[in-house]
């Protein structure tokens, strides 16, 4: 008896039809994309998109030059330089991301310690050459000041997690 | 409409015209043709990701309608690599022989009552000679690449297409001796009077199988191990690029719509219409209504259209079979069972079995 | 008109029957005979034979021949040792070929085969179907030679199947009949357990 109704479930197709059916109706189901340019998706304030260094209020860097973000990158994508300003103050003197290097760990921006380099929610950017992805200490304060409303906002309802 | 033409072209000796006319037909044929191969590859790609809950393609033109025309121009100004190891004269007549038989079969398929470029005797044998014929594009195409995945695809692709020809030319010897012909517009005639006169029902398993040899023949999933693009990247055409690939996408596309137009002609009752035998034979004839719900060209082509429409839904719900099993299912099991039922079919007709053969 | 197209036709023939012989490529002689084969198609459609043209197309054009060229690209031929002992060989060689055209000429010769004896086929009207008339010869007159020829052919897939057939050992062969009868019920034991006491 079993054999005589998988011989009928083979010859008839029955279990090619039920998979056509079920792919059957999914044509007809709502489609899920998302038209990038027009829609987005909704972003988490933890995002990892282009970085940028932060300043505090008064203007002042935030970046000790203490090279922790260096030691961890597992990228090997940063680079640093210091000396000693003239008020005695610890400070860079060369900060470079290479972002064809980085992979977006988000390590440096946990390894800081004064919360100086983070990843903002900015991820729409490109190069056309190799240096345009090479991001040097100005380029990254620029971003800094230019998106610090948001940086300040996404660090505030991460806070309580941390 | 040919008259006029023909008496307009009268300043010009005889056979000239004639050539002319015959080319003029066959320009009539062809161009609607590439415009449904180009077409079927928008709603290919539609088709999948609706079935997968996506939207395909829909930025060049409204709805993603202008495409195909951009894929087009895409593929002919992209440069057409020749690989230094290959052999260049094989190497450009793989793609043209995949092309030449496949739209050379279309010479002699009927789509209305005497629409039909060349009206032979043997049509029927003719298509299966001429899609037979595609696969020395194939195995030419991944020998001339000089290249192993290409010959590996070659060598899948021939030993499919030749197992496969088998058991679809048996399904086909059932259909002529159900009609007695082998002309494809008598095939037609043959299922004359309502649906349940259509071979579809007294040959269901030849029908089957007859489809399911065409996906084979067509290399399309789940039958696509000569292409297998997540094994073999693209099998027999790896190393073409712009025109003479897009060429073996054409061929494929105008052998699917083949093979469906086929499978309609032989199976569905072609150009008949399903209202025969339950309307009125009033509603059926005549202008209107009459020329929608009657027989006609129409019916052909949403029949068509229908096949056209499993071959994606198919491709979009079926894993790739594996190669010993595709062997097996063309060997053990297609054949075994077309033989059965071709005998059956025999002693069908010879018995003059109702409502089909009386 | 006609004779232009067989002349045409027969030339085509000529030349690439030669060089199935004669090319050094084996792919390319394969791919020759194809041609050959094919242009002979033509040439019996000019001789009103359709189903037959076609059935030639169909069974060696569109299957025998790609087996042949599936086996030829897949050997490796060393053609300087296929071509060693060639002045050796040639007298022989040459003996069985000038036989061999003697035969053809005194059995294909004018004397058996010429005009007089077998005289162009008269036109037949366009409903004359020679498939029908092919059919009713090869199953009444030729029945026996017909039915010969299939016993022979059987004989050899037999011998064929026979020859290859060898039971390997120690595979890991999978039977597709065997599998698609797998249930989940087969393998599958949903086991309900009470909940285990812990243990601190």
């Amino acid at each position: 008896m079993n054999t005589i109704s998988n011989y009928i479930k083979s010859l008839f197709l029955i279990e090619l039809m039920k998979g056509l059916i079920l792919t059957g109706r999914y044509f007809f189901k709502r489609k899920i994309t998302v038209q990038y340019p027009e829609e987005k998706t909704p972003m988490s304030p933890r995002f990892r998109g282009l970085h940028a260094q932060r300043r505090y209020a008064n203007g002042e860097e935030r970046c000790i030059a203490c090279k922790l973000c260096e030691a961890v990158c597992p990228a090997l994508a940063i680079t640093i330089e210091l000396e000693e300003r003239e008020d005695g103050s610890r400070r860079t003197t060369r900060y470079d991301i290479d972002l064809t290097k980085c992979i977006y760990c988000g390590f440096c921006e946990e390894s800081c310690p004064v919360d100086a380099i983070v990843e903002t929610r900015h991820f729409e950017y490109y190069g056309d050459v190799r240096e345009d992805l090479y991001m040097t200490k100005e380029k990254l304060l620029a971003h800094g000041d230019k998106f610090e409303k948001q940086i300040a906002a996404d660090r505030a309802a991460d806070a309580k997690y941390r | 409409m040919l008259e006029a033409i023909q008496s307009a072209l009268s300043f010009l000796p005889d056979g000239l015209v004639t050539l002319l006319i015959i080319l003029l037909k066959i320009f009539a044929l062809l161009l609607p043709l590439l415009g449904a191969v180009a077409y079927l590859t928008l709603a290919e790609r539609k088709v999948i990701g609706y079935i997968q809950i996506r939207i395909g393609p829909n930025r060049v033109g409204p709805r993603g309608l202008l495409q195909p025309i951009a894929d087009a121009v895409k593929l002919m100004f992209k440069e057409t690599i020749l690989p230094t190891n290959a052999n260049l004269f094989l190497f450009i007549l793989g793609p043209i022989l995949t092309i030449g038989p496949a739209m050379a079969a279309w010479a002699v398929v009927p789509f209305d009552d005497g629409l039909v470029i060349a009206d032979i005797d043997a049509s029927l044998l003719y298509i299966l000679a001429m899609t037979s014929l595609g696969v020395y594009g194939v195995i030419i195409a991944g020998w001339a690449s000089n290249s192993k995945y290409a010959f590996l695809g070659a060598m899948r692709s021939a030993a499919q297409i030749v197992s496969y020809e088998i058991a679809m030319g048996f399904a086909l010897v059932g259909v002529l001796l159900a009609a007695g012909s082998l002309d494809l517009g008598e095939i037609v005639n043959a299922q004359q009077g309502s649906v349940i006169q259509w071979f579809m029902w007294p040959l269901l398993p030849l029908f089957l199988i007859y489809f399911i040899s065409g996906l084979a023949e067509t290399n399309r999933a789940p039958f696509d191990v000569a292409e297998g693009e997540s094994e073999i990247v693209a099998g027999f055409h790896v190393e073409y690029s712009a025109m003479t690939f897009s060429v073996f996408f054409l061929a494929e596309y105008a052998n699917i719509i083949l093979i469906s137009l086929l499978t309609a002609t032989m199976f569905l009752g072609g150009w008949l219409s399903p209202f025969e035998g339950i309307l009125p034979e009033s509603m059926l004839t005549g202008g209107g209504l009459g020329l929608l719900l009657g027989s006609g060209i129409h019916w052909l082509l949403l029949k068509t259209a229908f096949f056209m429409f499993l071959f994606l839904w198919i491709r979009a719900t079926y894993p790739r079979y594996r190669y010993d099993q595709i062997m097996r299912l063309g060997w053990k099991v297609f054949i075994p069972i077309t033989i059965v039922w071709l005998m059956v079919v025999a002693a069908m007709v010879v018995g003059n079995v109702g409502p089909w053969f009386d | 008109m006609e004779q232009t197209i067989f002349y045409i036709f027969s030339t085509i023939l000529v030349l690439s029957a030669g060089a199935v012989i004669t090319v050094r490529n084996p792919v390319f002689a394969a791919l020759f005979l194809v041609l050959a084969f094919f242009t002979s198609a033509a040439i019996w459609i000019l001789l009103e034979a359709e189903f037959l043209a076609l059935t030639l197309v169909l069974v060696y054009v569109g299957a025998v021949m790609v087996l042949f060229l599936f086996v030829v690209m897949m050997l490796d031929i060393n053609l300087t040792v296929l071509r060693e002992g060639f002045a050796r060989y040639l007298p022989v060689g040459l003996l069985v070929a000038v036989i061999m055209v003697a035969q053809l000429v005194y059995i294909v010769g004018p004397a058996r085969f010429g005009l007089d004896k077998f005289p162009a086929p008269p036109p037949r009207d366009a409903d004359y179907s020679n498939t029908r008339e092919i059919g009713l010869v090869l199953y009444t007159e030729y029945l026996l030679a017909f039915e010969l020829a299939a016993v022979i052919l059987v004989v050899a897939i037999i011998a064929a199947i026979a020859l290859t057939l060898r039971k390997r050992i120690k595979t890991n062969f999978m039977k597709p009949e065997e599998q698609v009868l797998v249930k989940s019920k087969d393998r599958v034991r949903l086991v309900k357990m009470a909940t285990e006491k812990q243990d601190d």
